[in-house]
């Protein structure tokens, strides 16, 4: 029966710009495209279920197509709705239950870490993950870090009470568990903008649990997170911040769109990181900035596309002196989260990544800078540049007086 | 000049004319269609597609009433693949007199039609998009009927026990003689074509009175437009009828992937049936009356409008559209004007095409002497032989998507089986809203009578969707070509007459995303291909084959 909120599917005109942007449509023909995923078929699986076609599981949930869409048609939440609405899911999914779990794995990941790195990259595990988890043995994981960046934050704590100015970081589940130092840079380019830290509780924001179905935990975790931001955003007026595009879209759109949830209390608070610095900047509180000397390439991640933020993000390492700037053609790098990581979509997700990978090698550059965690990890495994956050790529910047 | 020598001729391939076609064809007698356009272009194209359960009728049609429940018991088992047993509901709206809601409950019992009386609540969670303000509600098992896969499917099984079909051909004149009547008819070429028979069966709608008068035989018709909105989906999944008398506006019935809102009823004069339109103010009753059965009306897209006569016979003196009993009218013309071989089969509903059949062909067969009993009760339609499983139907179609086989299914009921082969036509869609391949496009052509792009539509769905055949048609355009049946310019031709086709459909509800999807239409064909610059020879050179 037809949700009488989401009917954007009906402002569709049929125009298939949608499909000719499509990463996935472009690389397989088992995917008939986002038009006919989304609303074309929205229209049938209203009339009856039961004409659901599986093929919508191939949508990476990139949101490329929404941003192509003249008409405000909200694809990829109509084809992921669908996907878990409609489609049956198998009820023991260890793979996906433990892939959506990025704050379990990383609990244990970060634990035992040096067992953990040390398995994941042991190649007859990794055959072995392959042949019962449907792992596909030639993908390289994240390491992870020991223990968590919450603790390491705490030895900064004091420190960021020093400040006026405040600010709330989502630091999501891929700093707190694999990347530590992007937590730490941000910290440092904060407090060099004269803006002290704070943490709230948080959990994982529910990206990885949506794209695997798992959409009451997502409710759940939405929830935690609303309730716990909305305390700092609507109390004390702070802003959120978040390193992660994906989390960032997660909160600030997902929430409401795909899970219903009522995020309006936190919803003008939100901020990717490029913006909340670009918006300091103009106030004035630019750091001095040393000349870094490097050749870089920017690759803009797919949310960030959508949230409409990647202009930010350039303009900020436009300032960086010494850095020179090399912007890729918009691609998707074809991970998307924890689809890169299943054997079903491997190859696909290795097809559209294609030609992002051969024009980062065109460009040669030293290091390839990018906003996305997952991102990071396609192009590190497809290529052999080392790939930075901008933040990191700034905090480079700053110089290394702490 | 053609000649053919047959023993009935059926004039109108409409519900009736098909049911009546296909009832004498069981019978063993042998006998020829003849349509002045497409199978279903008539009324039977041009109405709600309800399947009554007699209900609209209890309160004070009780003949009307009892015919409807009778035939929906027997088209749900012998027509399954057109019709969908969707139930439906009456509503009291705040501004309605309760009173009627017993009345028709009174009704019901009388006509032995299954209603009863739910609770608010319950048909909220049947329906959840109806207005949450209802007083009252009924339920009654009222059910959906697609009419061209109706009309289409009669003349199939027809067709395969013997009847021949012409469409496209009209009928000019009948010469009524005893030993042997005359039946003159023109193609569109111009073609004439003169068949000798033993009967002749005018089935011809509201256009009954024009052939009688061929033959020199008054019969007055009495027109009553209605017109319709179409919605862009399904906004419903039960068919909602107010419940109040009879008036415009007060029924939404769910139809394939969209929703249609009806009716209004104004008289006309026959002189006007050629050129109906649908007026501004008929369109704001149906959205206004439209919106108080279900609010969500108001937020989703208009895809067209369209309107019909309903083919009433003017017996008595009454004036009044609704006042009129939608009663069948069977006349054998010797009785009443010496003519020995005429039977005029008229009025009626949709729904009660066979047992209009079967009343003709049970006169026919007296007349003629010869013929058995009537099958069509039992004898289920091509398609319709056996429940579908749909779970194991679409599964045993691997590697063909499912919303495919799902659709193609839908609208084909068993016969399924001839459409989708492992053959890459049917991963070629040429109707992406609707779900329309190639090989069920083929199938249509080669198999159901389709002589145009229009005709494909009544068979398939193509060019019913939102897009109002902005990529379909051109696809489809060039099928005719690829399938050999017309030479390549024809195809032109063909893709301007449907999009002015669906352009008429469209014009009455120009506003809203409608209106932007139409522009994008008008800039592809236009714009891009440029045909408003083509001109047409006064004979195209379509050529029968290549
Ligand atoms: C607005 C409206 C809503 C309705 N809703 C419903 C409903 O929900 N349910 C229901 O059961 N009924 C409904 N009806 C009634 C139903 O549509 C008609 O009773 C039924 O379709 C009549 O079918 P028919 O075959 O008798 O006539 P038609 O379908 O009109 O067939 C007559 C055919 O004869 C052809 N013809 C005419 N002249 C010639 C000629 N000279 N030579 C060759 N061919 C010729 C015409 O082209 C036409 O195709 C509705 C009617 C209207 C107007
Ligand atoms: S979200 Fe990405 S993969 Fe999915 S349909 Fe849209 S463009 Fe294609
Ligand atoms: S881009 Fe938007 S309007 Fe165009 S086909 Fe895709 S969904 Fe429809």
């Amino acid at each position: 029966m037809i949700k009488l909120e989401n009917i954007s599917f009906d402002h569709c005109i049929k125009c298939t710009v949608c499909t000719i942007y499509c990463p996935v449509a472009r690389v397989t023909h088992l995917f008939p495209g986002p038009k006919q995923s989304g609303p074309d078929a929205e229209r049938l699986r209203i009339k009856n279920p039961g004409l659901v076609d599986e093929s919508l599981k191939y949508c990476t949930n990139c949101k490329r197509c929404e941003i192509a869409c003249p008409s405000d048609v909200r694809i990829a939440d109509i084809i992921q709705d669908a996907k878990w609405k409609y489609v049956k899911k198998g009820f023991f999914r260890p793979r996906d239950f433990f892939m959506s779990r990025t704050d379990l794995a990383g609990s244990l990941g970060t634990i035992f870490s040096p067992l953990a790195n040390f398995l994941f990259s042991f190649f007859p595990v990794k055959i072995l993950m392959d042949l019962f988890l449907k792992i596909p043995y030639k993908r390289s994981y994240p390491a992870y870090e020991r223990g968590t960046f919450r603790r390491k934050f705490k030895k900064l704590a004091a420190r960021q009470k020093t400040f006026e100015k405040k600010a709330v970081y989502f630091h999501g589940c891929y700093v707190n568990y694999n990347n530590h130092s992007l937590g730490t840079d941000l910290v440092r380019v904060m407090n060099a903008m004269g803006v002290g830290v704070e943490l709230v509780r948080e959990k994982c924001c529910g990206v990885p649990l949506i794209a695997n179905g798992y959409l009451e935990k997502a409710k759940k975790n939405a929830l935690f997170n609303i309730s716990s931001l909305s305390g700092a955003a609507a109390g004390k007026g702070l802003k959120i911040i978040s390193t992660s595009s994906s989390c960032t879209y997660a909160l600030k759109h997902e929430y409401s769109h795909l899970l219903d949830m009522d995020n309006t209390g936190i919803y003008n608070s939100i901020e990717y990181v490029t913006k909340f610095i670009f918006d300091r900047f103009e106030e004035g509180a630019r750091p001095p900035l040393r000349p870094v000397s490097i050749r870089a390439a920017y690759h803009s991640p797919c949310h960030l596309e959508r949230l409409g933020g990647v202009m930010y993000t350039i303009d900020l390492l436009k300032k960086i002196p010494g850095l020179d700037l090399i912007i890729l053609h918009s691609e998707c790098c074809g991970i998307s989260g924890t689809y890169g990581f299943k054997r079903e979509y491997y190859q696909i997700s290795q097809d559209v990544g294609y030609q992002l990978f051969r024009r980062i090698e065109e460009a040669d550059p030293e290091i390839v800078i990018t906003d996305c965690e997952t991102c990071r990890m396609q192009i590190e495994m497809n290529t052999k540049y080392r790939v930075m956050h901008p933040v990191s790529v700034l905090a480079m910047a700053l110089g290394d007086e702490r | 000049m053609e000649r053919y020598e047959t023993q009935a001729v059926v004039i109108g391939g409409g519900a009736t004319g098909a049911g009546t076609l296909r009832d004498l064809s069981l019978r063993g007698i042998k006998s020829i269609l003849i349509e002045k356009d497409d199978i279903a272009s008539g009324t039977t194209g041009r109405n709600h597609g309800l399947l009554h359960s007699g209900a609209r009728y209890a309160v004070k049609d009780l003949e009307s009433a009892r015919e409807c429940i009778s035939e929906n018991r027997i088209l749900k088992k012998i027509a399954r693949h057109c019709i969908e047993d969707t139930g439906g509901l009456f509503v009291t709206l705040p501004e309605d007199d309760p009173v009627y809601h017993n009345e028709l409950l009174e009704g019901c019992k009388i006509s032995d039609i299954n209603a009863r009386e739910i609770s608010i609540k319950e048909a909220l969670r049947l329906e959840p998009n109806l207005n949450h303000n209802i007083l009252s509600a009924i339920w009654v098992p009222d059910g959906t009927i697609d009419p061209f896969r109706l009309a289409a499917s009669n003349i199939l099984d027809a067709k395969e026990h013997g009847a021949g079909i012409l469409t496209h051909t009209m009928v000019t004149g009948l010469e009524l003689k005893s030993g042997g009547n005359i039946v003159r008819a023109a193609d569109e070429k111009g073609n004439q074509i003169e068949i000798r028979c033993d009967l002749v069966i005018n089935a011809a709608g509201v256009w009954g009175q024009h052939v009688c008068s061929l033959g020199g035989i008054e019969l007055k018709m009495f027109p009553s437009k209605g017109s319709m909105l179409i919605i862009d989906y399904r906004i419903n999944n039960i068919v909602v009828n107010r419940c109040r008398k009879p008036s415009d506006g007060d029924i939404i019935v769910p139809g394939d992937t969209v929703s249609l809102i009806g009716t209004t009823s104004r008289e006309i004069d026959y002189s006007r049936i050629e050129e109906l339109r649908v007026d501004d103010d008929e369109i704001d009753v149906l959205l206004e009356d439209g919106e108080k059965l279900i609010p969500n009306v108001s937020k989703t897209r208009a895809l067209r409008a369209y309107c019909g006569v309903r083919p009433l016979v003017a017996i008595s003196g009454e004036t009044m559209g609704r006042n009129i009993s939608r009663g069948i009218v069977l006349i054998d013309h010797s009785e009443r004007d010496g003519a020995e071989g005429l039977i005029t089969i008229a009025g009626g509903k949709l729904m009660t095409y066979r047992l209009m059949a079967e009343m003709t062909a049970d006169l026919a067969c007296s007349k003629l002497g010869t013929g058995g009993r009537c099958r069509t009760a039992k004898t289920p339609l091509p398609g319709s032989e056996k429940k579908i499983s749909e779970r194991k139907n679409v599964r045993a179609f691997t590697g063909i998507s499912q919303s495919v086989v799902g659709s193609t299914l839908y609208r084909h009921g068993l016969r399924v089986q001839d459409i989708l082969k492992r053959d890459k036509k049917n991963y070629r869609l040429i109707c992406e809203c609707e779900m329309v391949t190639e090989g069920e496009a083929e199938y249509a052509i080669k198999k159901l009578d389709v002589k145009n792009i229009i005709d494909l539509r009544r068979r398939t769905r193509i060019g019913m969707g939102p897009c109002q055949g902005e990529l379909c048609a051109y696809r489809s355009a060039g099928l005719f070509a690829d399938f050999g049946i017309y030479r390549p310019e024809k195809s032109i031709e063909l893709l301007y007459n449907f999009l002015e086709e669906r352009w008429k459909g469209i014009k009455p509800v120009l506003w809203g995303d409608g209106l932007r999807e139409s522009e994008f239409t008008y800039w592809i064909y236009e714009g891009l291909l440029g045909i408003g610059e083509i001109k047409f020879d006064d004979d195209p050179g379509d050529g029968d084959g290549v």
